[in-house]
């Protein structure tokens, strides 16, 4: 039940955002918790939007992954 | 943005295996690893994680269905409710959680009016629209789900809706599996979603005082391999931190407009959880002033006690990772997700709902 989906907001009027789920699915959510502009990526639990997405943190994560997995092969016996 | 981005990387997934079964190495004690989210089971399960792990590390499900740790009373509170004539509003998990007698299911099956929602706005939506019958939105969910329950009342819906506050938090159940001596847990991996919420401040205890590493993981497939990595790390280096690894959702401070908001509507209290007993301090209730919005107060339903396990169903083990649910008698024979005993059958988040659907 804690799932939570990503969206791009296309809209937002006060308190209310259209977001795009992919593919063209469209949905009207609530963004009160948080401060969505249009363009952003947000967390979707229930039709609320609970928080906007880091684009940086997420291409960063991947980065760090391949840097730990690289140093990690390099000093394993087994990698 | 995710698509481009490689977070299910077969090749990633192989070398982080390949790590975890090398920091594993030479380890002859069983590390035990507890995750607290239905999702993160859901994941495990499905991506057939637990394949990839040597013999000696175990990652175990704990009480991280909202759906399943809801104790009968509060059931019963809704079946009664709806048998009086209400129309009780709930999440789809919900309908088929058994109560002491009956569940919501049964309840509509007599002809009580049940409605199933995909969240709260909804249920007030319904209200403002059907204003001569009478609304009761069964509030369940962790910290994950409550703001949008806070938001609304908030908002001061038509006062033909009320709420009945089952919602809970996370971080005092984690304390209680800690101290559960006999479990004999190694490692948390905290949950992602309540983390946007609740930041990582609640979870500093467990390093600190419990010298338990914890790392805040996302619900990749790759998230999980390397969160499973980072606490096998930090336990080789004797060092028990708090890391997060879901950057890209969680921030350290969590979301401070959700917590405020759900700071403005609701207090805390002692809640009990099915399987888990009476936990200090784990439950949400509206706060006085907005107790015109409080299916209690509003209808003067209050069940005490109620029958949280039928005979032979060991769901109360299964929800504290003590056994897995094909140690459970009844799985897949007289408890199917078709028809289920226990609360873990019927939720798409319990444990044996998953394996049911997902067989290791």
């Amino acid at each position: 039940m804690c799932l939570a989906i990503p969206a791009k907001v296309v809209s937002v009027e006060k308190n209310t955002a259209r977001v795009d789920f992919g593919e063209g699915v469209l949905r009207e959510i609530n963004v009160t918790l948080v401060d969505a502009k249009v363009g952003d990526y947000v967390l979707v639990h229930a039709g609320y939007a609970i928080q906007v997405l880091d684009e940086k943190e997420a291409q960063e994560t991947i980065q760090l992954w391949n840097q730990i997995l690289e140093v990690e092969t390099r000093n394993g016996n087994d990698g | 943005m995710t698509q481009k981005l490689r977070f299910r990387d077969p090749d990633l997934a192989k070398r982080a295996a390949s790590m975890i079964r090398r920091l594993a190495k030479g380890n002859t004690k069983m590390v035990k690893i507890c995750h607290v989210c239905g999702t993160h089971e859901w994941t495990i399960t499905h991506y057939g994680l637990r394949s990839f792990l040597p013999n000696n590390v175990e990652v175990i499900a704990g009480p991280g269905c909202p759906v399943c740790i809801v104790p009968a009373s509060e059931i019963d509170e809704a079946v009664q409710l709806a048998l009086n004539g209400a129309v009780v509003i709930c999440f789809g998990d919900l309908l088929r959680v058994p109560g002491s007698k009956m569940s919501l299911l049964d309840a509509k099956a007599e002809g009580a009016d049940v409605r199933v929602v995909y969240g709260v706005s909804d249920a007030v939506k319904m209200a403002w629209k059907e204003r001569e019958k009478d609304f009761v939105f069964f509030a369940v969910g962790f910290e994950t789900t409550s703001p949008s329950t806070a938001v609304e009342i908030l908002n001061k819906p038509s006062r033909n809706i009320s709420f009945l506050i089952s919602h809970r938090m996370i971080p005092p159940a984690m304390k209680l599996l800690v101290e559960m001596k006999d479990l004999r847990l190694d490692g948390f991996i905290a949950p992602g979603h309540v983390s946007t919420i609740i930041g990582l401040k609640p979870y500093e205890i467990f390093p600190n005082q419990y010298h338990m590493p914890v790392v805040v993981a996302g619900f990749e497939p790759l998230d999980v391999l390397i969160s499973i990595y980072m606490i096998l790390k930090q336990l080789n280096k004797h060092e028990p931190s708090l890391e997060n690894e879901y950057t890209r959702a969680v921030h350290d401070e969590g979301n401070p407009k959700a917590r405020k908001i759900m700071e403005e509507a609701f207090e805390t209290v002692d809640g009990r959880w099915r399987g888990l007993g009476n936990i200090s301090s784990s439950k949400f209730n509206l706060k006085q002033e907005y107790e015109a919005y409080d299916a209690h107060m509003k209808h003067g339903v209050k069940v005490e006690g109620g029958v949280d396990s039928k005979q032979g169903c060991r769901c109360h083990l299964v929800v504290i990772g003590r056994i897995k649910p094909t140690e459970c008698p009844l799985f897949m024979k007289d408890c199917t997700p078709q028809k289920p005993v226990g609360a873990c059958m019927v939720s798409s988040e319990g444990t044996c709902k998953i394996w049911a659907k997902q067989p290791e």
